[in-house]
C-alpha cells in the first residue's frame, strides 16, 4: 500500500509540473499578455520596452518559466530596464510559496487568495455537508421503498435538480426570498440578496446564517439531486444480496439490517465520488459567489479575469489542479481501505 | 420421408433476427419519460430552427416598448430595449444548441480516437495518451474555460474572430473530451478480444478497419448515451460562460447571457430571468431522460418490462 501511494505521489509531482507547463504556455501565449494591464494609457515604445526589461518579459518564455518556478534570487535580472543585468532578482518563485504579485492590486498573490479562501471554504463545506444530510435520507429511503409514491418524486426530483441551472436557481431564490417573501415580524425581505454578513457592528450568527441559507441552497440543490440518486442505485444493487437475507435469517432486525450492513457498503462508492467531488470546495464557487456577492475565492477569479490578473489566474489555477490531483488520490486510496476487495490489484 | 422444405416456422418475436438500430428503438420506445423528453427535445429544436418565421428583430431595439410583461402581443414580455422575449430566446436557444452540438461534435472526434488508439493499441502508446487524459482530467475545467475564452477572443485568428459561437463550441469541447477517451479506451480493451477480432486479423484485415468496422460499432452504444449527456453538459457550461460574460457576446442573444441582462431588473421584471432559464431546464431534462431511455436501451443485459412466459 505504502508503495503504491509513494509511486502515485511521484506520478502526482510528475502530472504538476506538465500542467504548469500547459497552463504557463497558455497564459504567456495571450495576446493581451502580462502587459495589458498597463494598457489603456499611452505609453511610449521606449517605455514599454523598458517595462519589458524589468518584468523579465524579453527573456525567452522557457526561461521565464524557470524563473516563475524557482524564482529569480539566485540570478541577476534588470531591475531599472537598461539591458544591464544589475542586481539580483526579488522573486522566489512559486516552489517556495512565492506566487508573484496580482497586476491588479500590487499585493502578493497568496495573500490575497488567504483573505478570501476561508470565505470560500465556509460556504462550500457548509453547502457539501446539508447536501450530504439531505440526500442520504432521500436515498435511502427511494432505495426502501422502491417504485412507491416517495421514490416517484424522489427519482423526479433528481433529474430535475440536475438540469436546473445554478445561476437561475440562485436568481429564483432571490425573486421568492427577497422580493416576493416578507419577513411576518418585521415586513422586510425574508432573506438578504447577498455578501456574506450585514454591514453592522459585531458578529451575530443568526444574521451570519440567514446569509448562508440562499447560497446554500442554490449550491446543495444539484448535488443533493446527483447523491440522492447515485445512493439509492448503489443501495438497491446491495439490498437483493444473500449476505443480507443471511443476517435477517439470523434474527437481526430489519433496522439493523439496512443501517449498519446494507449502507455500510452501499456508502463506499458514495464517499470515493465525496473525495473526487472535494475540488469543488475550491473550484465550484464561482457562480453562486458572482449572484450573491460572496467575498470568495471564485468571485476573485472571475474579477481577475475580466481584468487579465494573470499571476492571479495562475495560482488559482495551480492550486486548483493540485488539489483535483490529490483528491483523486485521496479518492483511490479511500476505496481501497474502505473495499478490501480491490485491494490486492 | 417426411418433406421438411415445405413446413413453415412462423418465427416469434424473440427469434426474428433484428439489428442494433431497430433493437434499440424498440426498447427504447417503451421508456415513458424517455419519449416525453424526445417530444419536448424535438418541439425545442423545431421552435428554435423556426424563430426566423417570428416578426420581430431580436436585435433591434425599440424603447418605447421596453419592460412589458407578457401579453397578446408580446408573448413572453419584452427586455430593457424593447426587444420581444420570445424572439430573442428562439434565436438564443439556436445559439446555445448550436454551441453544445458543435461542442460535443469536437469532444467526440478528440476524444474516441485517443480511446480507440490507447485500448487497441496498449502498452507505450495507452501508457502516454492516458497520461495526457489524466492532465485534462486535472485541470479545474471551469475555471480554466474561462481563462481560454477570455484568451481566445483576442486572439488574432480569423476563426475565432468571426464567431464567438465556434470559439466557446471550440473551448468546451477541448475541455470535455476526456470522458468519451477514457468509456472508449475500456470498450476497446474489452472488444479487442473478441473472437470476430482474431479471425478479421486472421484474414489479414488492417488495424484500422478492424477498429472501425468490427470493434467500434459494438462498442458504439456507450457513446452515443455519453454524447447525449456531454449535449446537455455542454449547453450548461456555454450559460454559466455566458452569463458571466464570458460566452456569447451582446447583442447575440444565447440563454446564459439572457440572464445575464436580466440581473439588473429581474426583480421588478422576473419574465426577464423566469423564461430563458426555464428554456435551459426544459432542454437539459429533456436530454437527460433521452440519455436514461438510451442507457436502458443498450443495455444488453436490463429487463424492460416483464411480460407473459418471460417473466
Amino acid at each position: 500500500m505504502a508503495t503504491y501511494i509513494l509511486r502515485r505521489l511521484l506520478q502526482t509531482i510528475g502530472l504538476l509540473f506538465l500542467l504548469s507547463i500547459i497552463l504557463f504556455a497558455l497564459v504567456n501565449v495571450a495576446p493581451g499578455g502580462p502587459l495589458s494591464a498597463f494598457g489603456g494609457r499611452r505609453i511610449r515604445p521606449e517605455k514599454i520596452e523598458i517595462l519589458k526589461r524589468q518584468f523579465g518579459l524579453d527573456k525567452p518564455l522557457p526561461v521565464q518559466y524557470i524563473y516563475w518556478l524557482a524564482g529569480n534570487d539566485w540570478t541577476q535580472v534588470d531591475s531599472d530596464g537598461d539591458g544591464v543585468q544589475d542586481s539580483p532578482g526579488t522573486r522566489k518563485g512559486i516552489l517556495r510559496g512565492d506566487f508573484g504579485f496580482s497586476y491588479r492590486t500590487r499585493e502578493p498573490v497568496l495573500e490575497e487568495i488567504g483573505l478570501r479562501l476561508p470565505n470560500t471554504i465556509t460556504l462550500m463545506s457548509i453547502t457539501m455537508i446539508v447536501a450530504l444530510v439531505i440526500a442520504i435520507p432521500i436515498g435511502i429511503f427511494s432505495a426502501i421503498k422502491q417504485y412507491s409514491a416517495f421514490d416517484f418524486f424522489a427519482t423526479t426530483f433528481s433529474f430535475a435538480g440536475q438540469a436546473i441551472p445554478e445561476f437561475w436557481l440562485g436568481l429564483l431564490l432571490i425573486l421568492i426570498f427577497y422580493a416576493w417573501l416578507k419577513n411576518p415580524v418585521t415586513g422586510e425581505p425574508l432573506l438578504p440578496p447577498g455578501g456574506m454578513y450585514s454591514l453592522e457592528d459585531g458578529f451575530s450568527l443568526s444574521d451570519r446564517i440567514s446569509h448562508l441559507v440562499l447560497p446554500v441552497l442554490t449550491g446543495a440543490l444539484s448535488w443533493i439531486a446527483w447523491y440522492s440518486r447515485f445512493l439509492r442505485s448503489s443501495l438497491l444493487e446491495i439490498l437483493p444480496q444473500n449476505f443480507l437475507r443471511s443476517a435477517r435469517a439470523r434474527g437481526l432486525s430489519e433496522q439493523r439490517v439496512i443501517y449498519k450492513h446494507a449502507l455500510s457498503n452501499a456508502l463506499i462508492p458514495i464517499v470515493t465520488l465525496l473525495a473526487l467531488d472535494l475540488p469543488y470546495i475550491f473550484t465550484g464557487a464561482v457562480l453562486i459567489e458572482t449572484i450573491f456577492a460572496w467575498p470568495g475565492m471564485g468571485r476573485l477569479y472571475y474579477q481577475a479575469a475580466v481584468e487579465r490578473d494573470y499571476p492571479l489566474l495562475m495560482a488559482v489555477l495551480i492550486i486548483g489542479a493540485a488539489f483535483i490531483i490529490l483528491s483523486n488520490l485521496l479518492a483511490d486510496v479511500l476505496y481501497a481501505y474502505l473495499d478490501p476487495r480491490v485491494r490486492y490489484e | 420421408m417426411t418433406d421438411y422444405s415445405s413446413i413453415e416456422i412462423p418465427l416469434s418475436q424473440k427469434d426474428q433476427a433484428i439489428d442494433l438500430a431497430s433493437n434499440v428503438w424498440k426498447r427504447f420506445r417503451r421508456h415513458r419519460g424517455a419519449i416525453a423528453g424526445a417530444i419536448i427535445f424535438a418541439v425545442l429544436v423545431t421552435a428554435t430552427i423556426l424563430s426566423f418565421l417570428s416578426p420581430y428583430d431580436p436585435e433591434k431595439s425599440s424603447l418605447k416598448d421596453k419592460f412589458q410583461a407578457p401579453s397578446a402581443t408580446h408573448l413572453l414580455g419584452t427586455d430593457a430595449l424593447g426587444r420581444d422575449m420570445l424572439t430573442r430566446i428562439l434565436y438564443g436557444g439556436r445559439i446555445s444548441l448550436s454551441v453544445g452540438g458543435i461542442a460535443v461534435a469536437i469532444s467526440l472526434l478528440i476524444g474516441v480516437p485517443i480511446g480507440a488508439l490507447a485500448g487497441y493499441y496498449g502498452g507505450r502508446v495507452d501508457a502516454i495518451l492516458m497520461r495526457i487524459t489524466d492532465a485534462f482530467l486535472s485541470l479545474p475545467s471551469f475555471l480554466v474555460l474561462i481563462l481560454l475564452a477570455a484568451i481566445l477572443r483576442e486572439v488574432d485568428i480569423p476563426l475565432f474572430k468571426r464567431s464567438s459561437v465556434i470559439t466557446i463550441s471550440f473551448v468546451i469541447g477541448i475541455l470535455s473530451w476526456m470522458t468519451f477517451s477514457r468509456l472508449v479506451r475500456a470498450a476497446f480493451l474489452t472488444l479487442r478480444e473478441m473472437d470476430y477480432v482474431s479471425a478479421s486479423r486472421a484474414l489479414g484485415a488492417s488495424d484500422s478497419r478492424i477498429m472501425l468496422g468490427h470493434i467500434l460499432p459494438n462498442g458504439i452504444g456507450v457513446v452515443i448515451v455519453e454524447a447525449t449527456l456531454q449535449l446537455g453538459y455542454a449547453i450548461i457550461q456555454e450559460a454559466g460562460l455566458s452569463f458571466l460574460g464570458f460566452g456569447i457576446q451582446q447583442p447575440t442573444p444565447s440563454w446564459g447571457n439572457l440572464i445575464n441582462t436580466a440581473q439588473d431588473h429581474f426583480i421588478k421584471y422576473p419574465w426577464l430571468a423566469i423564461f430563458p432559464g426555464l428554456m435551459i431546464f426544459l432542454t437539459i431534462i429533456s436530454v437527460n431522460y433521452i440519455g436514461d431511455g438510451l442507457r436502458d436501451a443498450f443495455d444488453p443485459y436490463k429487463v424492460l418490462e416483464t411480460v407473459g412466459e418471460y417473466t
